[in-house]
């Protein structure tokens, strides 16, 4: 497996079956008021109009500036309010928060790492801390499978990396392990944070995550859903694991990627 | 209640008007929230609330168990209310019994209306309340913890839940009655609001209020919530300071 994993990959634009558009149109399919997921490559997509940090609780109202509600917000009475605790991002066209915390949402396109939590005759349903399990395919592995023979490759709790599809309209979701850095982990550990600090974790064009395995030497893939496989030297796995967990609490804090590196480099605690 | 004899009746209220513990009418018992208490749970808090002592957990969206619960359109909120056997003075036999079954169904309708079902088709909010010690207004700790932990879950809602009962003791209209005070008093009226609409999302009554005093009560109710929603909002800010940069060494 190659270390490095970028934690978005460009997406495919342009060549995508048809089962995705249901995807992209999903923001109209929800309640009127409601944005669409939440997009952690969202990074440079334009201007943040304010440098302020604004914290706002649900039922905080938003100052939108005459832009569409995103992801934590809702629109009542012509004016825009927090559906979640975060931080206001103001990036046009969207006026978002970014949650402390929440669920895993998928999005087309993010690897995720998958447990496998029960298996069919030609499939497997597996857990991507999302609200639903998704079924993984045989023909969406690299192997060639008999039917009724799916236990032979993957068993419950096998830790798998895929790739997210499709979603359709109900939020069924589907799921690859045919592709680049996708398949089954051995060895090594997970750990997970939370979904939302998936991006502090990999940092500015992976910054934090390159800067976690230099100083470590472990191998880190981090998948979308927050879950992260470690592997390496136990004091390696140790280190990372730690580092990871500051980000996961600390994730909001100003200075972060100098802490982490006073922490790996030993002159700073957790 | 209203076999209890004139004389084994305690006096709520002093020649001062003040309440059996030395508070005001509209005076709260002493209010501590703390938020994200559990780790494994995707959402917590502990409040303190008097002699309440109340832990809520939030779990979800997740999949619906058992499935034939599971709607099409929506999520299901599945709250559960559940009080200690060591929570009252005798030993209460421990799992659900009738008033427990009420109170989880109503408080899992009341958060229906403010969180955002329709996003999370096919799916269960699960809402779990443990009630460790119990004073009265249990009920309405439990609302208070659950929408934090809501909160803390980072599950869509459009506003926190505060909750506080009015009561009539003494023959005055009082708030946040304690024990004794919901045991001899005249009225007891649970509410819960959602603050920036005023919209009440569980209204209860017990006992006899006239009409004139129902409206005065909801109007002390709405001031109370306001009271408690600052504690709320208090306690999710603290689990979520932004922290300057420490000066490193």
């Amino acid at each position: 497996m190659e270390e490095q994993r970028e934690g978005r990959r460009p997406r495919r634009e342009g060549r995508r079956p048809d089962h995705h558009r249901h995807h992209d149109r999903r923001p109209d399919h929800r309640s009127e008021h409601r944005g669409g997921p939440p997009s952690p490559a969202s990074h440079g997509t334009g201007p943040e109009l304010t440098n302020e940090r604004i914290l706002v609780l649900p039922g905080d109202e938003i100052d939108a500036r005459g832009l569409n509600p995103g992801y934590g917000t809702y629109r009542e009475g012509g004016k825009v309010f927090a559906s979640v605790m975060g931080i206001v991002s103001l990036r046009p066209p969207i006026a978002r928060v970014i949650p402390f915390s929440g669920p895993y949402v998928p999005t087309v396109g993010d690897m995720v790492i998958a447990i496998v939590m029960d298996v069919g005759p030609t499939y497997w349903l597996v857990d991507l801390r999302a609200s639903h399990y998704a079924p993984l395919h045989h023909s969406g592995t690299p192997w060639k499978i008999e039917y009724g023979e799916c236990g032979e490759y993957l068993r419950p709790g096998d830790s798998i990396v895929v790739q997210i599809e499709g979603i359709d309209p109900t939020s069924r979701i589907m799921v690859t392990m045919n592709g680049d850095g996708l398949g089954k982990l051995s060895g090594g550990i997970l750990q997970m944070v939370s979904p939302t600090k998936v991006p502090r974790i990999i940092g500015k064009a992976g910054s934090m995550i390159k800067m976690i395995q230099q100083y470590t030497g472990v191998k880190v893939v981090v998948g979308q859903n927050g879950r992260i496989w470690l592997d390496g030297s136990p004091e390696g796995i140790l280190k990372a694991r730690k580092a990871l967990q500051i980000i996961d609490v600390e994730g909001q804090r100003h200075g972060l990627t100098d802490h982490i590196k006073l922490f790996l480099e030993g002159k700073e605690d957790g | 209640m209203g076999s209890v004899g004139a004389k084994d009746v305690p006096q709520l209220l002093d020649a001062n008007g003040k309440r059996i513990d030395g508070r005001g009418l509209e005076e709260l018992r002493p209010l501590k929230i703390e938020a994200g208490v559990l780790t494994r749970a995707n959402g917590s808090a502990y409040v303190e609330w008097g002699e309440n002592k109340v832990m809520a957990a939030v779990y979800g969206p997740r999949e619906v168990h058992p499935r034939h619960m599971q709607e099409n359109t929506k999520a299901v909120v599945q709250c559960r209310y559940n009080m200690a056997s060591f929570s009252v003075d005798e030993r209460k036999k421990p799992g659900l019994d009738r008033r427990s079954q009420e109170i989880s169904k109503v408080i899992s309708e009341a958060f229906e209306s403010v969180l955002f079902v329709e996003e999370y088709p096919r799916t269960s909010i699960g809402i779990y309340i443990e009630i460790l010690q119990a004073n009265a207004g249990t009920r309405c700790a439990g609302i208070v913890a659950a929408s934090v932990a809501l909160a803390d879950a980072g599950i869509p809602m459009s506003d926190l839940v505060p909750a506080i009962a009015v009561g009539k003791v003494g023959g005055k209209l009082a708030v946040d009655l304690r024990k004794e005070e919901d045991n001899y008093g005249e009225a007891d009226m649970p509410m819960a609001l959602v603050p920036k609409s005023g919209r009440l999302v569980l209204l209860q009554m017990e006992g006899h209020m006239t009409a004139p005093e129902m409206a005065q009560a909801l109007e002390m109710g709405v001031r109370g919530c306001q009271q408690v929603y600052e504690v709320q909002k208090d306690a999710l800010k603290r689990r979520y300071a932004i922290q300057r940069p420490t000066e490193a060494v």
